[in-house]
């Protein structure tokens, strides 16, 4: 063997005998599939954990106890005004309406009467499905014109009996429903998340509208701002 | 609900604007800043850094003492539609930030989605688009007045005129929650065309007969800024001076306007 051949045999080798060239093999798929399982912890489990924070509501509210009470559902508190606008979360006037006094024997209804009724503070509730500043929502043309369930999109809340723990998104200080609980952004439910692509899916079907000349879907200042 | 939605008929929303009555008070303009959260500098004294969705102009016919003759001109954006929708600028932006909806007629700007390169602002032919060079920073306390129907734009995109849209969705919403799926004419007028106590501006749907505008276009002291290139503008103006009409537009020496035959009408 010439020095020329040696050296090409040394360098294909790595310098090393073949045991331990197979045993550096192994090695590296090892920490391959080590790093790969790491970093789909980190990406499923740790980041979304790392990227919601979490906060309790002011007061814990019972929907389903409500809905017992009131006579017109969902529209009793959450209303349409005269000029066709939605009034949303209520605010305290409307509680006080019927919590002026405690009315029954929850202490936390008795925390709410006393933070907050007796000294008319607003309660801050925090709003599940506050949408970013750059969305125009009709609850008038889905609720009023479509004849759309409040469930299509807010789920079965009202038959909740606790508030859930509000999530916001550290990053960009929206709340965890607009992507959905689920971080791969699939849904089984309607209401799994409020993303733009969810409404534009359910406009493509419902209206048929694609009067948009760019898109051929429905125009963009039906839901921007 | 799918077979209703699908033979609503298509709107075209539109203006007429009497150059006559215009008093170039500027009026206008004010209403729309206010009602669309336009921002303001400190020092507004530099015109091409001013974000002004409707601007007003003054025109003169160039003659001497005492035929000297004056006239104003407001302008919004013109929300052309071009040839089936294609208006210059939806046909350049690269980011689908603007739009032409057949269902309204109105070129959209969706502030989220456009990154600021200008293209549009470089195709329109009427200046009517404005670019955010600073974020929008308002006196104390004013930002109490904001509406807030209107996003406001951050520092880098490009801003412009819809005909008050935030308007037709609230005059909308009512008409639903009174059972109607339809608003009437009055129910939608851009804030300009309130503004104006002059009554110069005329707002409806250039496709329904019963609206003011589709008469008013119809008239034959109307024209259209710069109709030769084909934009097909939806705002109209009016005025019963020959310098002014052909002032919209760029006539060769002894060319008559009346002769042109108009495309689009």
């Amino acid at each position: 063997m010439s020095k020329q051949e040696d050296k090409v045999k040394e360098i294909s080798s790595g310098n090393l005998p073949d045991d331990e060239k197979n045993e550096a093999i192994g090695f590296g798929i090892i920490f391959f599939i080590i790093g790969i399982a790491a970093s789909l912890i980190f990406g499923w489990i740790v980041f979304p954990k790392l990227l919601y924070s979490q906060k309790k509501q002011p007061v814990d509210f019972n929907h389903k106890l409500h809905m017992e009470f009131v006579d017109d559902g969902c529209e009793s508190c959450h209303f349409f005004r005269e000029d066709g606008s939605y009034s949303g979360v209520p605010k305290l006037a409307q509680c006080i309406d019927c919590h002026e006094e405690v009315q029954g024997e929850d202490p936390e209804e008795e925390r709410f009467v006393e933070e907050y009724v007796a000294k008319g503070k607003e309660v801050p509730w925090l709003i599940y499905s506050k949408q970013p500043d750059c969305v125009f929502f009709s609850h008038a043309a889905h609720v009023k014109k479509g004849g759309m369930e409040c469930k299509t999109c807010h789920g079965p809340i009202g038959e909740s009996t606790t508030l859930r723990v509000y999530e916001e998104n550290r990053v960009t200080g929206l709340s965890r429903d607009i992507w959905g609980k689920n971080i791969s952004g699939l849904n089984k439910n309607t209401w799994d998340s409020m993303k733009m692509g969810d409404c534009a899916d359910c406009h493509m079907e419902e209206t048929g509208r694609k009067s948009s000349v760019q898109t051929e879907k429905d125009g963009c200042l039906v839901c921007h701002k | 609900m799918k077979k209703e939605h699908n033979h609503m008929k298509n709107k075209k929303f539109g203006m007429c604007i009497d150059l006559d009555k215009c008093t170039g008070c500027g009026s206008c303009m004010v209403a729309c800043m206010s009602e669309n959260n336009v921002p303001f500098r400190e020092d507004e004294t530099d015109k091409r850094k001013s974000i002004t969705w409707i601007t007003v102009y003054k025109i003169t016919n160039n003659r001497p003492f005492p035929d000297t003759e004056v006239c104003y001109m407001p302008r919004p954006c013109m929300h052309c539609e071009g040839h089936d929708g294609h208006s210059p600028c939806v046909s350049v932006c690269p980011a689908t930030a603007t739009d032409y909806d057949m269902a309204t007629g109105i070129v959209s700007q969706i502030y989220t989605r456009c990154f600021g390169c200008r293209y549009c602002m470089g195709a329109c032919p009427y200046h009517a688009r404005y670019f955010n060079w600073w974020d929008p920073v308002w006196p104390a306390e004013m930002e109490k007045y904001l509406s807030p129907d209107v996003s406001p734009r951050m520092r880098g995109v490009v801003e412009k005129c819809n005909f008050c849209y935030s308007r037709y969705q609230r005059a909308l919403d009512k008409a639903y929650c009174e059972g109607r799926s339809d608003i009437e004419e009055d129910e939608y007028q851009t804030a300009c065309t309130q503004g104006c106590p002059a009554g110069a501006i005329t707002f409806g749907d250039l496709n329904n007969k019963s609206h003011a505008v589709y008469k008013l276009k119809k008239s034959p002291n109307a024209f259209r800024l710069l109709e030769r290139l084909g934009t097909n503008p939806k705002v109209y103006y009016l005025s019963s001076k020959e310098w002014v009409r052909k002032a919209g537009d760029n006539y060769i020496k002894g060319e008559n306007p009346k002769n042109i035959k108009k495309s689009h009408h």
